[in-house]
Formats: C-alpha cells, structure tokens, sequence
C-alpha cells in the first residue's frame, strides 16, 4: 500500500467572480522513502495540493476527491484527527522562511512545543532533542542559538531551523513546498544538498514542490508535471526529462537557458498561464500549445504508455517528440 | 532596559516644564481673573487680593516661584477659590476616586474588548462575529455623555438597583465604569478583530497549525502577542482620553473625582487648580506612553531599548 493515495483531488476557491478551480482531479500516490517532485509554474495548483494534505486550505477553499494516507482517509477530516498527523507523520516546510517562523517567539519556544505536545516530553527534553536537531541541519552553534529569535537568523539559517523543525517528530512524509525559492543560489544549493542528506538518513517519503527543474532532476525519482490545476505528465525523473513526451513539458524543459548554447535567447513558452476562474475548456495548455486541434477541446485522460510514465494528450508521442 | 526608562523619566521633567509654561501662558491671556465676580470688588480690596497671591508680580516671577513651589516642596499652591484648600489636597481628594474608576473602566474595556475581538476574529463571519461588531459599533457611536443619563435612567429611576450617584462603596462604581469604559471597549474590539483577522492570515500562522497544533493554543499563543501590537498602542491615548471623560462621569455620577475639579476650576478661573490638573494628566501621560512603549519592546523582540 502507497504511503499517500490521493485520488481525483480537487480543489476550488469560492471568488468574488465565481469559483476559481486551483486542483482539477489530480491523482497521485507516493511511497514509503520514496522522492516525488512537482513541477510547474505559478499558479498551476501545486502549492494548493500540498495544502490539501494538510488541510492548511484558505477558509474560502473546497475540496473533493479523497487523500488517503496511511490508509486512512484525512481529506476534510476534523482537526483533531488531522493534529495528530500534522508535524508527527506528514511535516511541511513553506517558501518564505522569513515569515513562516514566529517573530515573537524564541526558536527554542517554537522547537520545544512541537515534541512536547506530540511526544510529550519535558520541556528539558523537548530542548536537548531540538538543539540535536539543530546541530543535524548544521547550525553552528546551536546551544546558544537555539535562544534567539528569528531576525537574528540569515534567509538560509532561518530555513534550516524550519527543516529542523519539521524533522522533530520523524515524519513519514515531508512536503517541502518550494523550499528554496526565496533564497540565494548559493544558498540554494546548500539547502538542497541538506535536504538530499537528511532524507537519505531519515529514510522518509518526499514531495518537493518547485518550478525549479534542475532541483528536481537532482532531488527526486519520480516527477509530476503539472498545469492549470492538472498533471500533463509524470513518470521516473531520467526517461521523463531525457524525452519529454508531452508539450508542456517540452515546452517547459527547452526553456530552461543552457550555459553552452551559443543562442542566448530565452525559448519561452508563448501565451501565459490560463486563468482558473474561467479555465479553457478541455486541455488547459490548448490556447499555448502548437499542436492542439479541435479535439483537445475534450480533456484527455492520463494515459500510461511506458513502465510508471504517463500523459495526458491527444497526439502520437512520435508526432510529438518528432 | 534601566537606562533607557531613567533616560525617558529624565526627559519627562523638560517635557513637564514646557507643558506648565504653555498652560500658565494660555491662562492668564484669557480674560478675567479668580477674583473676577458679578458685584466689582472695591479696587483697593482686589489690589489686596492680587498682592497676597502674587498675581500683581511679572508673568515669569510667578512663573519661577510656582516652579519653585513644587520643586521644593510639591507644593502646587493654594487655591484661589476655595480659601481653606489647598491644590495637593484637591487632587489627594478626587484623584483616588478618579483612580480607582479610571482603572477598573481600563481593565474592564481592555478585558471585554479584547475578548470580544478576538472571538470575533476567531469566528469570522459567524453570527458571533456580527453580534460582536454591531454590539461595538453600537457602543461607539454612544458617547459617554449619553451613555450617563440613560444608565440612571434605566438602573436608578425604573430598576432601582443601583444608586444613582456619590461615592461610598462598590455598587456606586458600577455605573460610572460602564459609562466611561464602553466606547474604550468598542474600539479595543474592533482593533482587536481586524488585527487578529490580519495576524491568523500570515504565514507564521499556518506553520503553527502546520505542527499540530490545537487552534486554541495557535491563537493564544502564536497570534494574540502580535495582534496585540495596535490595540498597545491605543491604549496611551485611550487611557488619557479616559481621564478627560472622567469630567463626564463626575459631573453626572457626582463620583468627586478630579474631573469636576478641573472644569469647576476652568470656570472660576482657579488657577492652581487648573495647573494642578493640568500637570497631574501631562504626567499620567507621560507615564502611559512609557508603559507602552516598554510593553512594545516586551511583545517584539526586534525592539530593543
């Protein structure tokens, strides 16, 4: 059984101009240990799915479908049930660690309640055990440190403590929901390889949400391509990135800018993202895509064609990769 | 931490200074004097009069000596009224009922209104929430002066639970703390709301609940200290906004404070009293903006004195 099975997710925000779908039947499922990236741009819902699992929605979104984790049906579930599962199996580290620690509080206060609400451990404890977590993400100097406030921590630094936040219960699951985007590219890297450590040594399942690909290619086996609220593709991160069967995804990888190429132009994706109030009908790429006809008007299903790949789109492989 | 409170006592003295030179000028350029009256005092008698109490000196020697007065031995004069009185034992007189009103309308706006911001936040867009907001805005539009005369109204006249005015225990404060602190109540609980309502949207927040955390305690203990940060800084001036409106309970309640005081001194051109009073709220003041700022540094460690 899949760690987290999560089945025709849907996720919509009641607007002022009617309901905007952010997820649109997204399915997918994640093993025990295993790395799951998802990709896409700004706006393609893939923030929206992870706050879903943990019921971190906006008080104006709905959800259907089912996220089952652990066999257990958590979607819309009461807070109590999903307290017990927020931070003791599933944890989530967010975007911006500049706001997403508590001004107010010292890291240490913040560390602490953690395992003293789900472990219930003395408050001595609960301190030995997050300053070893703190020495684990590699801040120097953690005995002190683990007295002071946020502000007097780096972008970086400040990430680290929410990671050694988030690993305090050894969950089963971590969503790092675009972890290193507000950061440095240095520090970027070092994050990341942090990150890369740390789940080798936990050993726990991973989703890495980013628009970046190159840290998905170096971070994760298996990758999820998403747009407009739904996947176009996944499969194993190699063969999905070495031959990119549908054209979002191609479209996506051949603008990534290459140092070596001699043309420095960027190869943007013409069109920007659809606007999920009043979505296209039928395939959300159709207005952008160069291949699309008459009959993308109709969503194709994800389709399997390859061992663990999958896409959803009406033309030929061949004519696509062509 | 020390420093910087005896730095700002230090500079309350200048500000103090300033504050009599500007009253003591504002005073004596209106017309009249204390012993102006509707049957003219024989010249001689008035001239008599202005000798004793110094009024026939330059402007800034009676200035100086009254400065001097209270700097060597607090005393702040005798009245020029009251013949018997003193200003220190004016002010020892009203200033412990206006205190003691003072303070419990303080706690009882901050108690309820902050409570009631915060449920209101809590429940955002429930009938609590309405309830809440129409209850303060109801409250506010209510002016104390208002407020006053429907209390006795309704309590005294009809109910005849509550005596309708003095001072000599317990049930006669009722009143006057309801009438004084419900507009205070209402703002603090419209701050409180829309603060708390700004506060449960930031990400720190939703890291809070990301951990498991019972929203009881992700609202006591992550969002109150921050969405306390405004209503602090409402309360300097509230609590001196509070002690001007104790005129109007005083003068309705005949409580006796110092609010009655200082209006009955305004209009027999009582000077020392009036500076009296005066002084005595630019130090309350003074106080309270320093209590706030020092509970500003308490709540966001990124102040630092």
């Amino acid at each position: 059984m899949s760690l987290l099975e999560i089945d025709k997710l849907k996720v919509t925000f009641e607007g002022d101009d009617g309901p905007v779908h952010a997820v649109n039947d997204l399915s997918l499922s994640i093993n025990r240990g295993e790395t799951l990236g998802i990709v896409g741009e700004s706006g393609s819902g893939k923030s929206q799915t992870a706050f879903s699992i943990m019921g971190l929605l906006a008080p104006n979104g709905r959800t259907g479908g089912s996220v089952r984790f652990d066999g257990q049906e958590i979607l819309g579930a009461k807070p109590k049930v999903l307290n017990k599962i927020r931070a003791e199996r599933i944890a989530m580290i967010f975007q911006d660690p500049m706001t997403s620690l508590n001004p107010y509080m010292r890291i240490a206060d913040q560390m602490t309640e953690v395992l003293t609400l789900h472990h219930g451990l003395s408050k001595r404890a609960a301190l030995a055990e997050s300053v070893r977590m703190l020495d684990a993400v590699k801040i120097p100097a953690a005995k002190e440190r683990i007295r002071l406030f946020p502000h007097e921590f780096s972008g970086g630094m400040r990430q680290r403590v929410m990671i050694a936040m988030s690993l305090l219960c050894k969950p089963d699951l971590l969503i790092a929901d675009e972890p290193t985007t507000a950061l440095d590219v240095t520090v970027q890297a070092q994050i990341m390889d942090l990150l890369g450590d740390l789940q080798q040594d936990f050993g726990m399942a991973t989703i890495l949400i980013t628009h970046d690909l190159g840290v998905v290619a170096g971070f994760c086996e298996r990758v999820l391509v998403m747009y407009g609220g739904r996947v176009m593709e996944q499969g194993p991160t190699e063969p999905l990135f070495a031959e990119p069967t549908h054209p979002y995804t191609r479209g996506l990888l051949a603008a990534v800018p290459r140092v070596d190429d001699e043309d420095a132009t960027m190869k943007a994706i013409p069109g920007n993202p659809p606007n999920m109030a009043a979505p296209p009908q039928g395939c959300p790429f159709r207005p952008r895509c160069t291949y699309a006809g008459e009959d993308c008007r109709v969503m194709p299903p994800l389709a399997p064609f390859a061992a663990g790949r999958a896409r959803a789109c009406h033309r030929p492989i061949a004519e696509v990769t062509a | 931490m020390l420093s910087y409170i005896l730095k700002r006592l230090a500079i309350a003295i200048p500000t103090l200074l300033v504050l009599i030179v500007i009253s003591f000028l504002l005073m004596h350029s209106a017309p009249g004097g204390p012993f102006t009256s509707e049957r003219e005092l024989p010249p001689q008698v008035l001239a008599n009069l202005n000798a004793k109490y110094g009024l026939d000196d330059p402007l800034w020697k009676q200035i100086g000596s009254y400065v001097w007065g209270i700097v060597s031995d607090f005393d702040f004069g005798p009245s020029f009224v009251y013949k018997d009185r003193s200003v220190n034992e004016i002010i020892a007189q009203g200033f412990p009922i206006t205190l003691t009103y003072g303070l419990l309308s303080f706690a009882v706006a901050v108690i309820v209104g902050v409570g009631l911001g915060v449920a209101a936040a809590v429940r955002h867009n429930s009938l609590l929430d309405y309830v809440a907001v129409g209850v303060s805005i109801g409250a506010q539009v209510l002016p104390n002066f208002v407020m006053a005369p429907i209390l006795v109204l309704v309590f005294t006249l009809w109910l005849g639970w509550l005596p309708g005015g003095g001072w000599q225990g317990p049930e006669y404060w009722i009143m006057p703390v309801i009438a004084l602190s419900t507009s205070f109540m209402a703002s603090i609980a419209r701050i409180t709301r829309s603060s708390m309502l700004e506060v449960l949207t930031s990400n720190h927040i939703r890291t809070a609940r990301a951990k498991g955390l019972p929203e009881r305690r992700v609202i006591l203990r992550h969002a109150l200290k921050p969405a306390m940060l405004p209503v602090i800084s409402y309360l300097g001036p509230a609590f001196v906004a509070m002690i001007t409106g104790s005129v109007v309970v005083d003068i309705y309640f005949s409580t006796g404070g110092i609010g009655k005081a200082f209006v009955d001194s305004a209009l027999n051109r009582d000077y020392a009293v009036m500076m009296g009073v005066t002084i005595l709220v630019g130090a309350l003041t003074i106080f309270f903006n320093l209590v706030v700022d020092i509970l500003y540094g308490w709540i966001d460690p990124k102040i630092r004195y």
